[in-house]
C-alpha cells in the first residue's frame, strides 16, 4: 500500500514535471519534418511588387473597365456596404490628383486629368501601419507582403491613421450580409470591428497562382513579380519605363509602381 | 476610509443619483454600439478617430496636470499646495479613468483589449500609452490614498511612498508626451506631424488641468468646510497664466511654419479649422470660439486685479478650460484626418449615441471624482 502510494506520487510528479517542460522540450526539439508542408507550386519571392501600366489600362481597356476590382473583391468576399462612410475596398480607382496629391498642375497632359488610377495597398517596404499596430495584427512577411491577422486585431484603427495611402478599411458593421458577389467559400469572410486591406493574394501565391487582379486584367496592365529577381517581369518593366510611386517623400517605400 | 463615501447629505446623494442617470444612459448607448458596431458613430473610413479619441487625448492632459501641484509641493516644499495636492492627485485618478474608458469604447473589438498585453509590441506607441496610463493611475491612487490615510492618523506618510511620489513627477510628463507621440510620428498626417506636438500637449495640459483644479477647489469650498486657501489658488492661477500664454504661443508657431513655408499640405488642416476648406466648415465656429475664449482668458489672467478676484478668476478658468477643450478635445484629432490621404474633404460629426456614450464616460469620471473628493474632504474636515 505504502509503496503503491509512493510510486503513484513519483509517477504523477514526473508527469507534472513533464507537462511543465513540454513547451521547452518542444521548442528545443527540431522536428524531423517541417510542421507545415508548403505547396511545391507556390510562388516565392523576396520582395513582391506590382507595376501598373496605366497607359495599357486606358488605351486598351473599355472605358470604365473594372475587371481587376471585381475579381479581387469577389475572391476575397469584400462587402459592398454602399456608403462612402463605411466603404470597404481592397483595390479601387481614384483620379490622378487624388492618387498623387501635390503632383498636379493645371497644365497636366489632358489624358491624365480625370483618368482613373488603380489604388491598392502599397505593401510598403517600411510600412507605418505595421509600426503602429499594438498587437502585431498587422505584420510584414519576409517576402514583403503586409498582412492582417483578423483574429488578433482589436479595432483600434491606429493603422488607419498611420497609413498615408488610405489603403485600409474598417468593418464598422457586420460585413457578411453585404457580400454581393458570389461567396468564395475558400476565403474567410470578416467580422465586425476589424480592419482589412489588400493581401497581395498571398493565398493564391501559396498555390502557385498570380494575384486575382493581375489574372483578371485582359490587357496586361498589371504585372506582378519579385523586385529582388533581376529576371522578373517587374524588374524588366522598371528598367524600360519611367515609373512613379505614391508619396515617395514619406519614406514608406511603396512597392506599387505606375507607368503613365 | 471608503466608508466616508457612503455617508453624506441629501444633496450629495442627489448629485450621485444625477450622475448615475447619465452613467446608465451612456451604458445603454454603449450596449447599442456593441450590438451594432461603430457604425452607430459618425466616424468613417476617412475620419477613423473621432470624439472618443479626442476626449481621451484632452483628458490625458487634465490627468498630467496634477504634477503642477505635486511637483512644487514635494520637490520645492511649496507649503501652500499642501492642502490641495490630494485634490490634484484624485483629479488625476478620475481623468485617467475617463481616458481608459474612452479608449475602450472606441475599440472595434473591446473583448480583445488584452491582446495589447498578450502580444506586447514595443514599436507601437499605443502599447507604451497603455503602460504609462495604467502606471499613472496606479501611482496616483496609491500615493493619494496613503498620504490621506497618514493625514487622518496625524502621522507622516510612510517612507516607501516617497519614491513613488518622485516617480510620479516625470511619469506625468510621460503620459502626455507618449500620447502626443501617438500623433506626432505618423507620416502623411501633416497637421500632427510636428515636433512641438508633445510640448503643445504639455503646455495646454498645464493650463487646462490647474484651471479645472481651481474651479473644483472653489466648488469644494462652497459645499464643505474645506478651503484650499487663497494663496494656493493664487499660485495655481499664476501657473495657469503662464501655461495658457505658452499654449497659445505654440499654436501660433504652427501657423507660422505652415503659412510662411507655404506648403499646401501643411496649411490644409489649419485652413479647414479656421476658414473652411473647399466649402466644408463644420469646425470653423468652434475654432473661433476657441480664439475668443483664449483671448478672454488671457486678458483676465494677465491683469492681477482680475486674476486675484474670485469672480473674474472663475470666468478666466472656465474660459481656459473651454478653449483648450475646443482646441484639443475637438479640433486637433479630427483635423488630422482632413483632408484625407486623397486630398478630399470628408467631414465628421459625432452622432447622438456617440455623444450619449461620451456623456456617460464623463459622468463616470465625475462620479469617481465626487466620491474621492468626498472622502478627502471628510478627512480634511475631521483633521482640521
Ligand atoms: S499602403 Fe498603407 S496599409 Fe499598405 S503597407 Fe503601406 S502603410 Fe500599410
Ligand atoms: S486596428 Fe487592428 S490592425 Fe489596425 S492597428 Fe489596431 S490592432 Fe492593428
Amino acid at each position: 500500500m505504502e509503496s503503491n502510494r509512493r510510486s503513484f506520487l513519483k509517477v504523477s510528479g514526473i508527469c507534472a514535471l513533464g507537462l511543465g517542460a513540454l513547451p521547452v522540450a518542444k521548442a528545443l526539439a527540431k522536428p524531423a519534418l517541417p510542421q507545415f508542408l508548403t505547396n511545391s507550386q507556390a510562388l516565392t519571392g523576396k520582395k513582391w511588387a506590382m507595376v501598373v501600366d496605366m497607359k495599357k489600362c486606358w488605351e486598351k481597356a473599355d472605358e470604365g473597365c473594372k475587371d481587376c476590382i471585381l475579381a479581387c473583391h469577389k475572391v476575397h468576399n469584400v462587402p459592398d456596404i454602399g456608403t462612402i462612410k463605411e466603404e470597404v475596398k481592397w483595390i479601387w480607382t481614384e483620379h490622378y490628383e487624388n492618387t498623387f496629391p501635390g503632383q498636379t498642375n493645371e497644365f497636366n497632359v489632358e489624358n491624365i486629368k480625370d483618368k482613373p488610377f488603380i489604388n491598392l495597398c502599397n505593401h510598403c517596404t517600411d510600412p507605418p501601419c505595421v509600426r503602429v499596430c499594438p498587437t502585431k495584427a498587422t505584420f510584414k512577411r519576409p517576402d514583403g507582403i503586409v498582412m492582417m491577422d483578423y483574429h488578433r486585431c482589436i479595432g483600434c484603427r491606429f493603422c488607419m491613421a498611420g497609413c498615408p495611402y488610405g489603403s485600409r478599411s474598417f468593418n464598422f458593421r457586420d460585413p457578411r450580409p453585404y457580400i454581393k458577389t458570389e461567396l468564395n467559400p475558400t476565403f474567410p469572410t470578416r467580422e465586425r470591428g476589424v480592419v482589412e486591406k489588400c493581401n497581395f493574394c498571398e493565398e493564391r501565391l501559396a498555390v502557385g497562382l498570380l494575384p486575382a487582379c493581375v489574372e483578371a486584367c485582359k490587357n496586361g496592365a498589371l504585372t506582378f513579380g519579385d523586385l529582388e529577381d533581376p529576371n522578373s517581369p517587374v524588374r524588366k518593366l522598371l528598367a524600360q519605363n519611367y515609373t512613379i510611386v505614391r508619396k515617395p517623400e514619406l519614406g514608406t517605400g511603396p512597392n506599387i509602381y505606375y507607368i503613365i | 476610509m471608503l466608508e466616508r463615501a457612503l455617508t453624506g447629505s441629501q444633496r450629495y446623494y442627489r448629485w450621485l443619483m444625477f450622475l448615475l442617470v447619465f452613467v446608465g444612459m451612456g451604458f445603454a448607448a454603449y450596449l447599442y454600439q456593441l450590438h451594432n458596431g461603430l457604425s452607430v458613430t459618425g466616424m468613417s473610413r476617412d475620419v477613423s478617430w473621432g470624439f472618443y479619441i479626442a476626449q481621451f487625448t484632452f483628458f490625458v492632459g487634465v490627468a498630467a496636470s496634477a504634477v503642477m501641484v505635486v511637483l512644487p509641493y514635494y520637490l520645492h516644499n511649496v507649503k501652500v499646495f499642501g492642502r490641495i495636492t490630494i485634490l490634484g492627485e484624485f483629479l488625476a485618478v478620475a481623468s485617467v479613468t475617463i481616458c481608459l474608458l474612452f479608449i475602450i469604447v472606441d475599440l472595434g473589438k473591446p473583448m480583445r483589449l488584452l491582446n495589447v498585453l498578450l502580444y506586447p509590441t514595443p514599436n507601437s506607441i499605443l502599447f507604451w500609452d497603455m503602460i504609462v496610463l495604467n502606471g499613472y493611475l496606479f501611482l496616483n491612487i496609491v500615493i493619494g490614498w496613503n498620504v490621506l490615510e497618514a493625514e487622518r492618523k496625524g502621522v507622516h506618510y510612510p517612507d516607501w511612498v516617497k519614491p513613488l511620489i518622485y516617480t510620479s513627477i516625470p511619469w506625468a510628463v510621460s503620459i502626455h508626451t507618449v500620447t502626443a507621440f501617438l500623433y506626432a510620428g505618423l507620416p502623411g498626417r501633416h497637421y500632427w506631424l510636428t515636433a512641438i506636438m508633445a510640448a503643445r500637449f504639455l503646455a495646454s495640459a498645464f493650463a487646462s488641468g490647474p484651471a479645472l483644479l481651481i474651479l473644483l477647489a472653489m466648488i469644494v469650498k462652497k459645499y464643505s468646510k474645506f478651503d484650499a486657501g487663497k494663496e494656493a489658488i493664487d499660485k495655481l492661477s499664476q501657473i495657469v497664466t503662464y501655461a495658457m500664454l505658452i499654449s497659445i504661443f505654440f499654436v501660433a508657431l504652427e501657423f507660422f511654419t505652415a503659412f510662411y513655408s507655404n506648403i499646401p499640405s501643411h496649411k490644409h488642416s489649419l485652413e479647414y479649422l479656421f476658414v473652411g476648406l473647399e466649402g466644408h466648415k463644420n469646425l470653423v465656429p468652434f475654432m473661433w470660439m476657441f480664439v475668443i475664449l483664449a483671448i478672454v482668458a488671457i486678458v483676465l489672467l494677465l491683469n492681477p486685479k482680475t486674476r486675484t478676484n474670485e469672480k473674474t478668476l472663475r470666468i478666466a478658468c472656465i474660459s481656459v478650460f473651454a478653449s483648450m477643450w475646443l482646441e484639443k478635445g475637438l479640433g486637433l484629432v479630427v483635423a488630422g484626418f482632413i483632408p484625407n490621404p486623397f486630398d478630399q474633404v470628408r467631414e465628421y460629426a459625432p452622432t447622438i449615441p456617440e455623444l450619449t456614450i461620451a456623456f456617460g464616460v464623463w459622468a463616470t469620471g465625475i462620479l469617481v471624482l465626487t466620491i474621492l473628493y468626498k472622502i478627502a474632504v471628510s478627512v480634511k474636515e475631521e483633521v482640521a
